[in-house]
């Protein structure tokens, strides 16, 4: 089985800091990976370089294409890129206002990637809007208004949604539970949880929340000061943490 | 007057503004950078058209200036007093003797020939510019081709008004490529737009120079199932009795009556000078 995305030797450096070094992994088709780590471990560098906001330093990021099967996305032209990014990727932000666009209705943001796609049909990509808002449990007569009178949740909801209405094969995810509560928190894990599964949506999530990556991850890399320090299943990684740093982190969940 | 150099730029400037339009002719729709010099006129007046004008304009040619389709505005008024005195050139009021048209918001009545270059004043020539701030950005969307938030901004338009409601600088797409701001033209204007005489914008605060060649292909952009459709005010003028040209409300008295009237003085004045009556043209005799 060809891998989706095969990851080679990533290092990324901030002149003399390391931003993240000689990483390499492959995901599988319909495959959940999740990277914990401390704040500055590299997470982040790495899931940049990864969706091609920046340029590794040395290394491959080979991505199996629909149309012409495995290639590097750091070497491809941007064009091309760019059209991964709006076809076969999508990128989850933190903060929503981040990905989405704040001053268009909810209707536009989720029709944005179709029009993109060159649709013009406006019944259809409303059609599609309207479907999509119902799939992550926002109202459907709330598909005129701006993301700015949404809460916190539904703009996280919103912006996935905006995200995988082309039918994504990749999604990153850049901490998407950050900065909610832990009620809001666990509707959009399961909503997560439900959309990978129905889908089969192969996703790497980036987290120090390891509830998270417990619900929806299969495999989890540890990262610290740039380097991945322990890789494997979830369950085994955090049941059975063979690191040092990987035990600290395991032991320093709060128990309620 | 001898005091100035022909058309008040000096030559260098004039060729450096003649090099981005030809530039701007060979890449239609392409918003060409140049080195914009301060007019003595403000910003927003106009001051891109004028230098393009500048560098467009020979001895020999006859200058128009309208505003809003008017000659008798201020702005077409000390424009066209601007290059009288500083050019020299011959200038005129009637669009069909005139070889370079200076325009601000309309394009003529009048079909232009292949001897009239039609000059455009641009306040933003960035059609994403309110869509997406980021100048680096909009570059790279334009040369990528990636045109979709245009749409977003008609698909805001439908989902909030029920219609397109961008009814002036209604985006076009040229010769299959760019997507270009026409400045603030009524959209009634848009299909004029594919004519026979040479078009340049200029927008002088934003330093940009855009053209579009004698027949080239100009689609405004709109939905399969919401078309786009020109619109004007859904009467004849009551100074001459057009049906076919864009009309001006205005507003007679605080009893709620109200007359429309072309916009384009010229085609007005001449339709009447021809005979040619509206509603109130007995009465109200200008």
């Amino acid at each position: 089985m060809t891998p989706l995305l095969s990851v080679q030797d990533i290092t990324k450096t901030y002149g003399a800091r390391i931003g993240c070094t000689g990483v390499s992994f492959d995901l599988y088709p319909s495959e959940v990976m999740g990277i914990v780590g401390e704040s500055g471990s590299g997470k982040t560098t790495l899931l940049n370089c990864l969706a091609g906001y920046l340029e590794p330093d040395t290394g491959q990021v080979i991505f199996d294409t629909r149309t012409d099967g495995p290639m590097d996305t750091v070497t491809m032209s941007e064009p091309e890129r760019r059209m991964l990014g709006r076809t076969d990727w999508a990128f989850v932000h933190q903060h929503a206002s981040d990905g989405l666009r704040m001053s268009v209705s909810a209707g536009g943001n989720i029709g944005e990637r179709l029009m993109a796609l060159g649709n013009r049909h406006y019944g259809s990509i409303r059609g599609d809007a309207m479907n999509w808002l119902g799939r992550v449990e926002i109202d459907t007569d709330r598909i005129d208004d701006r993301p700015t009178a949404f809460s916190g949740g539904m703009q996280q909801r919103l912006q996935i949604a905006r995200n995988l209405v082309t039918g994504p094969r990749l999604v990153f995810m850049d901490e998407p539970t950050g900065g909610l509560d832990v009620s809001v928190q666990a509707r959009l894990l399961d909503l997560l949880r439900g959309l990978v599964r129905e889908m089969g949506l192969s996703a790497i999530i980036v987290t120090h929340d390891l509830a998270v990556v417990r619900l929806l991850a299969d495999r989890l890399m540890v990262m610290k000061d740039g380097h991945v320090v322990e890789a494997g299943l979830t369950d085994q990684v955090l049941d059975d943490p063979q690191h040092a740093y990987t035990q600290l982190l395991v032991s320093s969940v709060l128990q309620v | 007057m001898n005091e100035y150099n022909f058309a008040y730029l000096d030559e260098q400037t004039k060729r450096m503004i003649r090099r981005a339009i030809l530039k701007a002719l060979a890449v239609p729709g392409y918003q060409v950078p140049f080195a914009s010099r301060e007019m003595p006129m403000p910003y927003g007046w106009g001051t891109g058209g004028v230098q393009v004008s500048a560098a467009t304009l020979t001895p020999d040619d006859t200058l128009k200036v309208i505003d809003q389709g008017a000659d008798d505005t201020t702005n077409a008024v000390s424009i066209r007093k601007f290059f009288e005195n500083t050019a020299g050139v011959a200038t005129t009021e009637e669009t069909a003797k005139a070889t370079v048209i200076q325009t601000r918001h309309r394009i003529p009545e009048a079909k232009l020939t292949e001897d009239q270059i039609l000059v455009y004043q641009v306040p933003i020539p960035e059609p994403l510019r309110f869509l997406e701030p980021r100048e680096t950005e909009t570059r790279k969307m334009h040369s990528l081709e990636e045109y979709g938030l245009m749409h977003v901004k008609l698909y805001e338009d439908i989902s909030q008004h029920g219609a397109i409601s961008t009814a002036y600088a209604y985006p076009v797409k040229v010769s299959g490529r760019y997507v270009m701001d026409p400045s603030p033209i009524p959209k009634f204007d848009n299909p004029k737009l594919e004519m026979d005489a040479i078009q340049l914008f200029g927008a002088g605060r934003e330093q940009r120079i855009y053209a579009l060649p004698p027949h080239t292909k100009v689609v405004s952009l709109d939905f399969e199932d919401y078309p786009f459709e020109p619109t004007k005010a859904d009467h004849a003028c009551d100074l001459c009795g057009a049906e076919d040209s864009y009309l001006d409300e205005v507003i007679m008295d605080d009893a709620g009556n109200r007359m429309f009237v072309c916009s384009d003085t010229d085609y007005c004045r001449t339709r009447r000078a021809r005979g040619s009556q509206g509603r109130l043209s007995k009465e109200d005799e200008i």
